[in-house]
């Protein structure tokens, strides 16, 4: 039960390599024997249903829990952001995006990254002023300051509206296009995962059972039957228009 | 609203004083609120009242000085490690049981009746709420911002001290505060047995004498104290817990 997070160095390497993972808890077996790789640049959404073990590989990725076999090999601790913004209360804005950042100049990089996300001119406001939709934001911001390049997103639009989220969308493609790390997005939502990345894993009883690569608008709507079928909403009907 | 409130204890006072000066109210039970005035102004002047308030205040500040910061110590020892928590926390929680006060007479008997036993005392009545307060605090902090801290690099004393140490500093001055009581409840009762000085000495002093006006000056000083004593903890509250809904108020 130890942690095998080994960090590798060189240009090329890929933004995660994880070979023959495998996690359990007890008897029961979360992750079974699973191998991805995620290329620095890479979106890829990660599909399931609950229980399917994405969130546990997610913190396996990200450090948080132990794994029980295989490798996982990345160049630098990722940045991850949660379904809840997880703020400190009782820091400042900047103080938050600035969490864990060693650099001199740590107020200046956290108001350019705050800046980054349209908040630029909120640096000393408090958490608790921020609607879940800006929260989010200066979560982004945070992880986004530690130029990381792996970045893991567990389900981070599930709680705000939908015009949020779309806007979310926008702002992820954009800090995504220009930053260019390689992207984990867990979520349950098909169409945001079509939306979003470059390749769709669906994940089903700790294993990827199923791997798209978008192709651009015209192959939407096929890879959004598929992909629900491959989540066992098979007898899905088109709403007729 | 303001101005009603404020009625009814003017009111009171008015009345008190118009009862004493008709002779309906013996001296020697409650003296005039005019009397009590005039002695605290007699006793300022000579410079006994200072002295007196000086040394309950130095007994209150090194008792809570003392027993603060082994509340704190053991809080903060017991809230991050299960095995000190499993060596220490039920010896402690029994001894909590006791009413600190019971155990006067055997305080007495280990230190006498000097400074050393007043300050004992109030310090004993200072670690407990400290103590709970501190534990209860750390153990409250949101485990998901901890994890927050391991992912975004914190080592374990950045850990405390960016999040762990300000998430728990609601409870710690709710404990402040609850321990600030205790201390003057332990410094009251101290100074009744058997003190040469300080505002207890002052009051137990008058008895011998009958002389109502200084009791009564000396419970005054007594609350005025309690209230400033709440009021720097309230103020305490206000700046350092400006981040937080219930405290910090309007931004």
């Amino acid at each position: 039960m130890t942690l095998h997070v080994v960090p590798s160095s060189s240009t090329a390497s890929p933004a995660v390599a994880v070979t023959n993972l495998r996690r359990a808890y007890g008897s029961r077996v979360v992750i079974d024997n699973l191998s991805l790789r995620i290329e620095r640049g890479e979106f890829v959404a990660l599909l399931g249903e609950s229980g399917c073990g994405k969130t546990t590989l997610l913190r396996a990725l990200a450090g948080l829990d132990p794994i029980d076999g295989g490798r996982i090999a990345a160049p630098r601790r990722p940045a991850v952001v949660f379904q809840e913004h997880r703020l400190l209360p009782w820091d400042s804005l900047w103080r938050n995006v600035a969490l864990g950042l060693q650099a001199p100049n740590a107020r200046e990089r956290a108001a350019a990254a705050l800046a980054e996300v349209g908040l630029g001119d909120r640096l000393d406001d408090w958490p608790r002023n921020l609607s879940g939709g800006q929260a989010q934001r200066v979560a982004l911001a945070r992880a986004l300051v530690q130029e990381p390049e792996l970045l893991l997103l567990d389900e981070l639009f599930a709680a705000l509206d939908a015009l949020t989220r779309i806007r979310m969308h926008e702002l992820v493609r954009e800090l995504v296009a220009t930053h260019r790390p390689g992207v984990l997005l867990v979520t349950h939502d098909v169409d945001e995962a079509i939306a979003l990345a470059d390749r769709i894993l669906v994940m089903r009883e700790g294993r990827i059972a199923f791997e798209h690569r978008t192709r651009g608008h015209g192959a939407q709507s096929i890879a959004r039957i598929e992909l629900l079928a491959e989540l066992g909403v098979a007898a899905f009907q088109p709403i007729p228009a | 609203m303001l101005l009603l409130s404020w009625l009814a204890p003017v009111v009171l006072l008015i009345v008190w004083e118009l009862l004493a000066q008709a002779g309906w109210l013996s001296p020697q039970v409650l003296p005039a609120p005019s009397k009590v005035i005039r002695t605290a102004f007699k006793l300022v002047v000579s410079g006994s009242l200072l002295n007196d308030l000086g040394v309950s205040l130095l007994r209150a500040v090194a008792g809570f000085a003392i027993g603060g910061s082994i509340g704190f110590a053991l809080g903060i020892l017991v809230g991050f490690s299960r095995v000190a928590e499993a060596a220490i926390d039920r010896s402690i929680q029994m001894i909590r049981a006791i009413p600190f006060l019971a155990l006067l007479p055997l305080v007495i008997v280990w230190l006498g009746v000097g400074e050393v036993e007043k300050i004992f005392l109030v310090a004993l009545g200072v670690t407990f709420p400290i103590y709970i307060n501190t534990t209860l605090g750390i153990r409250q902090v949101d485990p998901k911002l901890i994890e927050l801290g391991r992912v975004q690099g914190l080592g374990t004393l950045e850990l405390i001290r960016r999040i762990i140490l300000p998430g728990a500093l609601p409870s710690i001055l709710t404990g402040v505060r609850y321990a600030l009581a205790t201390a003057w409840l332990a410094l009251v009762v101290a100074e009744t047995i058997g003190a040469q000085s300080g505002i207890g000495f002052l009051a137990m002093d008058a008895r011998e004498f009958l002389r109502t006006d200084v009791i009564v000056l000396t419970i005054v000083i007594y609350a005025l104290i309690g209230v400033a004593a709440d009021a720097i903890a309230c103020h305490l509250e206000r700046r350092l817990l400006a981040w937080h809904p219930n405290y910090g108020g309007a931004r």
